[in-house]
This record gives structure tokens, sequence and C-alpha cells, in this order.
């Protein structure tokens, strides 16, 4: 059995769909989940402009006037360019929120982020640190940050 | 052992999209609107590129939302990044290379991006893409000379009246009895430059202001990379 074209073209949209949520759900460095972010609406783009496909179709815009005999359906490229540009200023303002984080914390991992929020948060709101009991006597974490107050 | 959890339930969801995936026809979406459009379109709007036609004409206030999405994408990162204060050292000049190829390069890249956003109604491109053609050409400099400084002022003043210019079309088309952003001025020649109305305009200012805009926001953010320590 020979996949058709479509079939194809649909597992690679979705194959970037699933890279970019394993992206975010597998890594720890805050750029790279930006980076996955992009990914994951890479292929949520392609899906939308494939949708708009017609067999043997030409692009929809009319070259010395003549009306070609079949155009795919231009909504959802003016669509997909509406979303392009808003994934754009989103993802420039996450990575501007990134920018704040490093100059706050001194880290872009997830994982030293959490517990400096943890940390900074019941500080603010004067509760002591949630400790479980069963957490083990562990070295506690040294993390280099700076700037935090 | 979390991770393997996620990977492994990662996976089954990715077997369930590929699934669900080969199911879909292709080719076969039952849209109607998009045919109707294409043969109206042309009679309708008089623009040769009937995407234009859809993003200005038929779905005009939604670019108006997505402008305002834009616009307020980059105030926020504008109000994080804060101002930068003059005590701090620029990065030092660029190389022999890079110096000199963005002077050969911006009256390129002006010119590209000028003509993509004029031609947004005959030919593929916009005033999207032209914009961020313009907002690249505005940048490189600044990419080659840190210590240049970038004229937020300028820039603020030319998006502002980008904006308020696209704002302004579509209120006059009020006045002429038409519906908010309905195109004016008559359709014109199919395929001319001087066609579609008050689409050109329209293109104009939403290239103007994502230029402006992107160009602005890409200087907050190297000036920003300049103070970080």
């Amino acid at each position: 059995m020979t996949p058709d074209i479509g079939q194809v073209l649909f597992c690679g949209s979705f194959g970037l769909v699933i890279i970019g949520i394993f992206g975010i759900v597998l890594t720890n460095h805050l750029v790279r989940i930006v980076l996955s972010i992009a990914l994951l609406e890479t292929g949520a783009n392609l899906l939308l402009v494939m949708s708009g496909y017609r067999p043997g179709a030409a692009a929809p815009i009319l070259v010395d006037g003549t009306v070609p005999a079949s155009m795919v359906d231009p909504v959802p490229q003016a669509l997909v360019l509406t979303a392009i540009v808003i994934g754009v200023a989103v993802q420039a303002f996450m990575m501007v929120l990134v920018l704040r984080v490093h100059t706050a914390y001194g880290t872009l991992d997830i994982r030293e982020i959490r517990t400096l929020l943890e940390r900074d948060i019941t500080h603010a709101a004067g509760v002591p640190l949630p400790v479980s009991p069963d957490e083990p006597l562990a070295q506690p974490h040294t993390v280099l940050h700076r700037g935090a107050q | 052992m979390r991770r393997y959890l996620a990977l492994l339930l990662l996976m089954l969801m990715a077997l369930l999209l590929l699934a669900v995936a080969m199911q879909f026809g292709f080719g076969a979406a039952p849209m109607r609107v998009g045919s109707a459009i294409n043969s109206a379109a042309p009679g309708q709007v008089g623009a040769a590129n009937i995407v234009t036609s859809v993003v200005l004409a038929y779905r005009g206030i939604d670019t108006l939302g997505e402008l305002a999405i834009l616009f307020t994408a980059a105030t926020a990162a504008g109000l994080l990044l804060g101002q930068r204060p003059a005590t701090t050292q620029p990065d030092p000049e660029a190389g022999f290379i890079l110096r000199h190829a963005a002077d050969l390069l911006f009256p390129l890249l002006l010119v590209v991006g000028l003509f993509i956003i004029v031609h947004g109604h005959l030919t593929p491109g916009g005033g999207f893409q032209g914009g961020v053609i313009l907002a690249a050409a505005f940048f490189l400099p600044l990419l080659a000379r840190p210590a240049s400084r970038f004229r937020h002022g300028v820039f603020g003043v030319v998006e502002a009246l980008a904006g308020a210019a696209f704002i302004g079309i579509g209120l006059l088309a009020l006045t002429d009895g038409g519906p908010f952003l309905q195109p004016m001025l008559g359709k014109g020649v199919l395929g001319h430059l001087v066609s579609a109305g008050t689409l050109p305009l329209l293109y104009a200012a939403v290239g103007l202001k994502v230029g402006t805009e992107l160009a602005g926001l890409m200087a907050g953010i190297a000036a920003y990379e300049a103070r970080d320590p």
C-alpha cells in the first residue's frame, strides 16, 4: 500500500504539532519551550492551509484578469496570514518575558525557577515553605541567582 | 519516571492524532464560502489577489482586531522592558562585513518591502509581509552599529498615524453610507496598480504599522540585552 500525498502531508503537519507538544512537556529550558510553541503553531497553520486544498486548483490570484477553472479556498489562507502575525507578536512577548525571568533569577531552567518562585511567594505571603513530611533530608538546592529580593 | 510516563502518554496521543488524520479526506473539505468568494470577489472588490479581498474587505474587522493584538503585545513588551538607562555602554560596533552588508541591504530591503506592500492587492504579499521586511530593514543598521540611536519617537508617531489611518478609512466608509471598513473609491480596472478602491491604502497603513511596531520591539529587546549585565 502506498500512502497518498494527503496522508503524507497530514502526517507532516500533525507531526509538527506533536513535536511541539513533546518539546513543551519534556524540556526544562524556557527558550526551548518558546521554540516548541512556535513549532506547534507551524503545524497548526499547515493543517489550516491544507484544508483549503482542491485537486488541480490554482492559487487564488488572478493573473492578467483571467479566472482559472478552479482556485483553492482563500479563507484558510487569510486566516493563517492572521495567525502567523499574531504568533510572531506573541512569541516576541514570550521572549521578553523570558528575558525578564533571566534578569530576575539568572536561570532559564524551569525547575530552578519553580523553587525560587515558591520561595519568593511564600516569603511575600509570610508563610513557611511547604515541606512534605516524606521528603528525604537532602542537601538544599544551591542555585545561582541574583537580583531577587 | 515522570518523564517516561509523559513520553508514553504523548506517544499515545500522537498515535490517536495520526489515526484521526488518516480518516480525513484530502482536498475535499466541506467548505462552500471559499468557492463563493472566489467567484464573487473579483466583481465585488476588484482586487486580483483574492486573499487580500478576504483579509481587508470581507474580514476587515478581523484584521483590525489582529492589529490591536499586535499593538497590545508590542505595548506589553515595551512596558516589561522599560526604559534604557543612559549610563550603560552599548555593544561595540560589528565587523566590516556586517556593517557594509547592512549599508548595502538597507535600501534594497526598503524597496522590496514597499514594493510588496504597494502590490498587495495584485500579487502574493501585502501589508503584513512587506511590513516585516521593512522592520528587518530598519533593524539591520542597529545590528551593525549598536551605538547608533534608534528613534523610538519617530517610529511611535508613524505607528500611531498608520493605526489611526486604518480606522479613519474604515470610518470614512460610514459617511459614505456603507458599513465600517467597506471598500470605497470604485473598483478600477482589475489587475492595475490603482484598483480595488481603498484596499491599497489600508494595506499601506497595515504595512507601516507592522514595520514600525516590529522594528521598535526588536530595538527594545536589543537595548535590553545591551543593559543586561
